[in-house]
């Protein structure tokens, strides 16, 4: 099964036209997902490499039966593009944008939530992937292969590393979840679809200084989750009342520290690497053992 | 951005929200001058952004011009938290009868907007939050409902504000969302929020945080409140630049792409430092860089250049993991860089520690190997790597 996105997905692209959109278009293509359109209601009716360009968000669903969506729009226009593809009711929404403004995610966030029918992953994140299936995003598809780990992150390069470090295990989906102040989808939604999926065997959890996702989601295995997981926090040297070049990476007082998430996982069971490369090991060691 | 106290009073103006008349003032005469302008008894307030400004005697009651000028010339210069005063507010000294709190903020765990009330106000919040916490009410605030009077009544009433000031508390609390969300803040909070004894509500203090990323809506207001007095004068010249870089106290310099990266980076260095000495002198990172998915030529070579600007950094670490950009073009980049900087005669001086790791991370090893610049070594880990980093850095700063 892998989460959310599987090799039945049909990818319809917001902002398909621009740079980075066609770019990324191609490369999702290229790692077999099946990109079905753009949206762009100043180009509708051209294409993208045979790829057909839609008006709506709407029409674009009515078209191609798509039912998640990759936003590569630019901060200021972000807003209007979730909500549209909200009021669509589009199953899935990747938002890649980096740099929204953290009151435009708050309202299509409970916009969202209001209408139920959207699940949103990012802002600012690298997207999803489940290997050999499908592919939602920015991460780049040939650093890993299929297997049966299940991958959660705040971080995009942490989520590549990782990917690299457990190749040849291989993932059943990762997921970047981002590093913004507010975002759709979080570690707890992540750990709840993997432990209900039945090809994830185990889980790895990444996350960094910034906010107390990390803490809840220790609640949640405790109570919740009976695969392995294993975690690694980054950010144990960030210094008070910075912000990390995440949005969201910022200790405040005493509060979103790298060690206080640390405690918080291993105090539930979970064992947390002091590196990637370690973390990498302990999730070897679980798995062979 | 954090504000001062006289930008968050100023914004509060700016929306009606009543508050004392101010003005700000850099030297004790100009001190002086404001109280006389202001007529009667002032404030005189330092403006750092830190709490506790009162108890480090920052905060001073002046019936005089006289005593204003006095005032300011004892605050004027004073640390407060590590932070040197630079400016006083001089403000309408207020009779103050009762004293309330007030917040809107970012609910980061509920990804949705929180008010804070509460009757107990003039102490710092944390610590009401933990002594009397049954006084200080929490009421959710949906980002896309916002806040009507409807909604201010629910907080004015849940907070017990007292009856005699509810509807001027309502008109405030809906005029402080409209600063909230006009300006797009994280977080606007009035401690103390008071009742002066003829019964008149005014905003005392003000506090606000600005959303850096809703910069290219507000690029006045931002450019006006900006203060790069206490920002690190490397800091500044890499904002320039459109840079991630923020300073640290070690010596050993990092680039990296990626801020889950960087930030893992920065732990490694640190744990290899921590291994190679233990009585002060064990090397730690000196920044955080994240150059971002692209690391071209130009940007490694900024990257570099802001990196080694730093006179601390006895050693660089360059940590880049090939996922977009693949990591020949990493390498090629930083070749190019290398080049660069020389024809700008800055050419490198100190060590360069590469990790190479990812996508065609083998082609990008041979490219630099076969330029064989003779300060440029590379290890395949990034463990291996933060090793031979924090090594050359103790070594660098014999």
């Amino acid at each position: 099964m892998a989460i959310w996105l599987t090799a039945e997905s049909r990818v319809v692209v917001q902002g398909m036209t621009g740079a980075e959109g066609t770019k990324h278009t191609r490369r999702m293509v290229a790692s077999g997902t099946n990109v079905v359109g753009g949206v762009n209601p100043r180009k509708a009716g051209s294409d993208v490499d045979g790829i057909p360009v839609f008006a709506t968000v709407g029409e674009a669903m009515k078209e191609t039966g798509a039912d998640v969506s990759v936003v590569f729009v630019p901060p200021a226009f972000a807003k209007d593009a979730a909500i549209e593809a909200i009021d669509a009711q589009m199953p899935m929404l990747v938002v890649i944008t980096e740099g929204i403004p953290v009151q435009d995610s708050a309202y299509f966030y409970a916009y969202s939530r209001e209408s139920g029918a959207t699940r949103i992953i990012g802002p600012n994140c690298p997207g999803i992937i489940s290997p050999g299936k499908s592919n939602a995003g920015i991460i780049p598809a040939d650093i890993t292969q299929p297997g049966r780990i299940g991958l959660v992150s705040k971080s995009g390069t942490l989520t590549y590393q990782m990917m690299y470090e457990l190749r040849d295990l291989g993932f059943s989906s990762c997921v970047g979840i981002g590093g913004d102040p507010v975002i759709g989808t979080t570690h707890i939604d992540c750990l709840r679809a993997f432990q209900d999926d039945d090809e994830t065997d185990a889980i790895v959890m990444i996350g960094e200084i910034g906010g107390d996702a990390e803490e809840r989601a220790a609640d949640f295995i405790k109570a919740n989750v009976t695969k392995p997981v294993v975690g690694y926090v980054a950010g144990f040297t960030a210094p008070e009342g910075k912000t990390m070049g995440h949005a969201g990476a910022l200790v405040s007082g005493s509060s979103g520290t790298a060690a206080a998430k640390k405690e918080a996982l291993e105090a539930v069971g979970v064992q947390v690497g002091k590196t990637p490369s370690e973390t990498a090991n302990l999730m070897r060691v679980l798995l062979s053992g | 951005m954090d504000l001062f106290e006289w930008q968050a009073k100023e914004l509060f103006a700016k929306y009606d929200v009543p508050t004392t008349k101010q003005v700000l003032a850099t030297t004790p005469a100009e001190a002086r001058a404001a109280a006389e302008q202001l007529g009667g008894p002032v404030m005189v307030k330092a403006q750092v952004k830190a709490g506790g400004r009162g108890k480090a005697g920052g905060v001073k009651y002046a019936a005089t011009p006289d005593d204003a000028e006095k005032h300011a010339h004892a605050i004027l210069g004073m640390e407060i938290k590590g932070l040197t005063v630079h400016a006083v507010l001089v403000s309408v000294a207020a009779d103050i009868g009762e004293e309330y709190y007030f917040s809107f903020l970012l609910d980061r765990a509920n990804r949705s907007y929180l008010s804070m009330c509460s009757a107990e106000g003039g102490m710092e919040i944390e610590q009401l939050a933990v002594e009397r916490p049954e006084a200080l009410a929490r009421i959710p605030i949906d980002p896309v409902a916002g806040v009507d009077e409807a909604k201010a009544q629910e907080i004015v009433d849940k907070g017990r504000l007292p009856e005699a000031i509810r509807d001027q508390a309502i008109n405030v609390i809906v005029k402080l969302w409209d600063v909230f969300t006009g300006e797009e803040a994280t977080l606007v909070e009035v401690n103390p929020l008071v009742q002066t004894p003829d019964g008149t509500v005014l905003a005392l203090d003000g506090k606000v945080t600005l959303d850096d990323n809703a910069d290219f809506r507000h690029k006045d207001v931002h450019d006006s409140y900006r203060d790069n007095s206490a920002t690190d004068p490397i800091e500044v010249r890499a904002k320039e630049k459109g840079l991630n870089y923020v300073k640290l106290e070690g010596s050993v310099g990092i680039i990296g792409n990626g801020a889950g990266l960087v930030m893992s980076t920065l732990d490694v260095v640190a744990y290899a430092g921590a291994a190679l000495g233990t009585n002060g002198d064990a090397p730690k990172p000196a920044n955080f860089l994240d150059i971002g998915g692209g690391a071209s030529a130009e940007v490694m070579a900024n990257g570099l250049e802001i990196v080694l600007s730093d006179p601390a950094v006895k050693s660089v670490f360059v940590n880049v993991f090939g996922g977009i950009t693949a990591c020949d073009a990493v390498a090629n980049g930083i070749v190019s860089a290398l080049a660069l900087l020389e024809t700008k005669g800055e050419a490198l001086t100190r060590p360069l520690v590469v990790r190479l790791d990812g996508n065609n991370a083998e082609e990008g090893r041979r490219i630099l190997t076969e330029a064989a610049h003779p300060l440029v070594e590379q290890v395949d880990t990034m463990d291996g790597a933060a090793r031979l980093a924090a090594e050359l850095a103790k070594a660098g700063a014999k």
